[in-house]
């Protein structure tokens, strides 16, 4: 099967300072990867080359025509007059001039992308009202509407309880093995993930490694990645990393 | 009370109301409320300064207020949008000052300025603010949905290939238009009043965004029809009519909504 996304030695500077150094991977349709490593490694960075936000200094990248994108928080008072329906309706042709009509085919659409996330229940609430889980939901629908093969996620399970934590990461498992979009997502924490992750790439000291979760996270691996001792730990099938 | 003089009065303001509910309902969801405050009060500046050289009142605000409008958008994304915004209000207000003190005789006029002159429409000024109206209603129904875009989902908008600074930027412009076309008929602190309460209340009412733009650009027409009655009956300052009824069309939406959506339903 053919690639979807490639980077190939890909490198960013930002401000005079080396970010991401030589990162090299691939995602094929209907892979779900985690981007994984601790706080200021370069995973926001990394998600916004590959959206072409941020130019690379080196390397080369590969991208599919559409790529879905779901920020990590969504900035929007409580009595902002949009309801969770239309911000997925802005997913169609927002980024169009002009403005749309209402029509059965958008409304079908659009209920359509609110049920494959399990949102059809709050569609009229103002979205700016809901709770956390339910706006990443709402958002996950708005990037789905325009059909992505490749669909990113910028820290979706931060802020969320335990349980609808597991929900989220349920329901973009459910996209990517059903719809065939390959899911790539960011998180400081990799054990919410452990069960669907078909690659980790782990993101530390500006470098990354990927692979299959077992072969990456290793104790020889990250320490090399870190540049310093790191144990890896497993705890009741929960991994943890920890500084040596 | 609609003959005569008094007819220009009610179309002009009429259009001022339009395309005060439409500029207003956007300035508020995009946050833009302070850009809304400074750019009609700091246009004022170029009223006396066209009026000091003597050059048409429209321009001197087109120019002032385009100026800034590119000023805050030019600016606002390298510092804090509210400090450039702030500072561009107090340079205009300033340059405002020494017009107005070099022009003493026209303390008339800058009073009409800041609070209208709704009853001196001419019927030469009507083509200009109906055309003006038109091209700043055009402007935002052409970028409806970028706009609706980068208002609610900056990043998204990034990512997407709308550069969100780009729509701000022509935001901010549509706003320069419709001040200079508003401000000498409603006055600059009116147009602020006219763009604020409207918008502010219709969103309270209402959670789709397409009835709540119709909303405030009714109620916007509301309360200038109303203004204008009770300023034709009372001779009280139009700007009181027009201030406390946007006022109170918020507070009565914020009420209804209250009554209408217990909030233990909404949030959940």
């Amino acid at each position: 099967m053919t690639e979807l996304l490639k980077l190939d030695g890909v490198g960013v500077r930002l401000g005079g300072r080396q970010i991401l150094d030589d990162v090299r991977f691939e995602v094929r349709p209907g892979e779900f990867s985690g981007i994984i490593g601790p706080n200021g490694a370069g995973k926001t960075t990394l998600l916004r080359v590959i959206l072409g936000l941020i130019p690379s200094a080196a390397g080369k990248i590969t991208r599919p025509p559409t790529i879905g994108y779901v920020p990590q928080k969504l900035n929007i008072d409580p009595d902002v007059p949009l309801r969770a329906r239309d911000v997925v309706s802005l997913g169609l042709d927002g980024h169009r001039i002009g403005f749309s009509f209402p029509s059965r085919k958008r409304r079908d659409l659009v209920e359509k992308a609110l049920a494959d996330v399990g949102a059809g229940d709050y569609a009229s609430a103002r979205v700016g009202e809901l709770s956390g889980g339910q706006q990443q939901r709402v958002m996950v629908a708005h990037a789905l509407i325009s059909r992505p093969s490749l669909l990113l996620l910028d820290e979706p399970l931060a802020n969320l309880d335990l349980a609808i934590e597991q929900e989220i990461v349920t329901v973009l498992a459910k996209l990517a093995r059903e719809h065939e979009i390959a899911v790539m997502l960011s998180a400081h924490d990799m054990n919410p993930l452990i069960n669907v992750m078909d690659r980790i790439i782990y993101v530390a000291n500006g470098k990354v490694a990927t692979g299959a979760t077992d072969d990456v996270v290793t104790t020889e691996g990250l320490s090399e990645l870190y540049g310093h001792h790191v144990d890896v730990l497993h705890v009741h099938g929960r991994v943890v990393v920890v500084a040596g | 009370m609609f003959t005569g003089l008094m007819a220009n009065t009610w179309i002009a303001a009429s259009v001022v109301a339009v395309i005060a509910g439409m500029t207003g309902y956007f300035a508020v969801l995009r946050g833009q409320t302070f850009a809304a405050h400074a750019i009609p009060n700091g246009a004022f500046a170029g009223a006396a300064g066209a009026s000091l050289i003597g050059v048409n009142v429209i321009v001197g605000l087109a120019v002032v207020a385009v100026a800034g409008a590119l000023g805050i958008g030019a600016l606002g994304s390298k510092a804090r949008h509210d400090v450039i915004t702030a500072l561009t209000l107090v340079l205009m207000l300033g340059l405002g000052a020494v017009f107005v003190s070099m022009s003493t005789q026209y303390a008339q006029e800058t009073y009409s300025l800041l609070f209208g002159q709704v009853t001196g429409v001419s019927q030469g000024e009507v083509a200009p603010i109906a055309g003006l109206g038109l091209a700043a209603a055009l402007a935002i129904g052409v970028a409806f949905r970028p706009l609706m875009l980068t208002s609610a989902l900056p990043e998204v908008a990034e990512a997407r290939g709308v550069s969100t600074r780009k729509v701000d930027l022509y935001f901010l412009l549509v706003m320069a238009v419709a001040t200079s076309m508003t401000v000498p008929v409603v006055g600059a602190l009116l147009m602020f009043s006219l763009m604020i309460g409207p918008a502010a209340a219709a969103r309270s009412v209402t959670a789709r965004p397409g009835v709540a733009l119709a909303l405030s650009v009714a109620i916007a027409l509301a309360i200038t029809w109303l203004s204008i009655a009770l300023f034709y009956r009372t001779n009280w300052p139009l700007g009181f009519f027009v201030g406390t009824g946007g006022a109170l069309f918020y507070l009565v939406g914020l009420g209804a909504r209250r009554l209408a959506v217990p909030r233990s339903l909404t949030r959940s």
